[in-house]
């Protein structure tokens, strides 16, 4: 690692005043560190947030649920409230990392992990991403891992929370502070498409620090499942992974939602497909035209386009397990 | 801020500066840049090179510590970031000669081949066991997948853990 300095903050405002350009936010570290030890990140300074108030997980005048940033995914999936209310958060987040991993990686860290494409973690080759305009090494490269949907010229990374899938199909909204003010942004605007920037993985401003994460109230604790599919059965990145979320009445399906891990450069939702679907009969066949709508535009690059039949059939499967799954019955 | 390090040699950058790590019950003052991991702290300036440095990016599991009784990756935190938390390695796992039980169990169910991954894979169990999600062998190789062991002695280990874990009451 470069050399560095530290300050532990005991404040919002003293985290966001020390925050300037070259210095990095740290909670868990789990992905930072590893990222300054291969180079591709630097820091000048590290301003550990874990010392900031936002340890709790607490209901809202709403009826929704705010999850403090600092608090640990594990705290956060074994929380009662969360595996009663938002069960498809919580089998997210287990189907992520270690329990090592998980023991210490934030919150909010989770939303600011970066890609594993092997060729940003390689110094040695071009990655728009890591260096912008030095050129896309996956695009032509082995891109067995890269992204099938919202790609660019520039990039094909993709993002690799499994939290973060759960996060979107639940509608969740970030809280975060900077230096104007504290805002609020819609969870799935939260990450972005590459673009001409891949460098930006986020809307987030350089000064910003996620505070909260809130989730409405409908947690669609009936009917949901989270699928991940990967080379191993644990302990691995997800080559796809969906959550899927139905709210019915009878067998008539009034809410639905499906976000797609491992295929975008942020967790997918394509709530015009969604929209198909409400009003219309849970069945196999319905499902089926929402997988083909929500993968029209796929585009395969070569190693990767077994995603596209993939991810088709893993939306079918995780909305039948979702439909069969009468988690209160 | 309750603590900040900065340096007087080299603008903007620290170097070592002293602190107080709680490990095994002891409190240890050493002098460390920023920059030094828990596993080099452990291993490079305590002499304790019970917890073992693998891949030293959070794959293997080889340096697993126990953190307020909870088991991290300890390559991937920083020294400094665990002042003031109870820390616990394999070194202070057993009393004087009584091992643990799961040092026990590992030896009883012949867990281990080369050995290397070992003090990882016991302080992971320690954690498991004190997370009391597990409670089946299926749930045990699910929640220790953060442990690799390239010897492939994943049965016995299996069993070992499930022993202790039945012992104590723990399972389903």
């Amino acid at each position: 690692m470069n050399p560095f300095s530290y300050t532990r903050a005991d404040g919002v405002d003293t985290a966001l005043e020390e925050k300037t350009e070259g210095t990095n936010y740290i909670g868990g570290g789990t992905n930072l560190i590893d990222l300054m030890k291969e180079s591709v990140m630097h820091s000048q300074l590290l301003i550990d947030v874990n010392h900031l108030p936002f340890h709790t997980i607490e209901e809202t005048e709403s009826g929704g649920v705010r999850l403090g940033a600092m608090m640990t995914n594990a705290e956060t999936a074994y929380h009662p409230l969360i595996e009663e209310r938002y069960p498809l958060l919580a089998k997210a987040i287990l189907s992520g990392a270690s329990p090592q991993l998980r023991n210490m990686a934030t919150n909010g860290g989770n939303l600011m992990q970066r890609t594993r494409c092997y060729y940003f973690y390689d110094t040695a080759t071009p990655c728009n991403k890591r260096e912008p305009g030095s050129g896309c090494s996956a695009i032509n490269g082995y891109n067995r891992i890269h992204a099938i949907l919202g790609t660019s010229f520039e990039c094909i990374a993709t993002h690799p929370s499994d939290m973060c899938v759960a996060l979107a199909a639940l509608d969740a909204t970030v809280h975060v502070s900077g230096k104007g003010g504290d805002r609020s942004i819609a969870f799935t605007d939260f990450h972005r498409l590459p673009e001409m920037n891949p460098e930006k993985d986020n809307t987030l401003q350089p000064d910003e620090l996620i505070t909260e994460i809130e989730l409405p109230s409908q947690g669609f604790s009936d009917h949901f499942t989270y699928i991940k599919i990967r080379d191993r059965q644990s302990y691995a990145f997800a080559l796809v992974s969906v959550a899927a979320a139905l709210d019915l009445e009878g067998d008539t399906v009034t809410d639905v939602r499906v976000a797609l891990g491992g295929v975008a450069h942020k967790p997918w939702r394509d709530r015009g497909a969604e929209s198909l679907l409400k009003g219309r009969k849970a069945t196999p066949e319905n499902f089926e035209q929402l997988a083909e709508t929500i993968l029209a535009n796929a585009q395969g690059y070569g190693h990767n386009t077994f995603k596209i039949e993939l991810a088709k059939r893993a939306i079918i499967r995780a909305l039948s397990e979702a439909l069969v799954n009468d988690h209160h019955a | 801020m309750s603590l900040v390090i900065e340096t007087e040699t080299r603008p903007g950058v620290s170097s070592a500066s002293p602190i107080t790590l709680k490990i095994n019950g002891t409190e240890k003052r050493i002098s460390l840049a920023p920059w030094t991991t828990l596993l080099d702290a452990l291993r490079e300036h305590l002499d304790m090179t019970g917890t073992k440095k693998g891949c030293d990016h959070g794959q293997c599991g080889a340096c697993t510590v126990l953190v307020n009784g909870k088991r991290i990756n300890s390559c991937l935190t920083l020294a400094v970031m665990q002042e003031g938390n109870d820390i616990q390695t394999i070194e202070g796992l057993s009393k004087g000669d009584e091992l643990h039980p799961l040092q026990e169990a590992f030896i009883e169910h012949d867990a281990f081949q080369c050995g290397y991954c070992t003090p990882g894979q016991i302080c992971s169990a320690v954690g498991l066991i004190n997370e009391g999600k597990a409670h089946n062998p299926s749930e045990i190789r699910e929640l220790m997948s953060g442990n690799l062991c390239r010897c492939g002695a994943y049965t016995n280990i299996v069993d070992a853990i499930e022993e202790v874990m039945t012992k104590e009451g723990r399972n389903a």
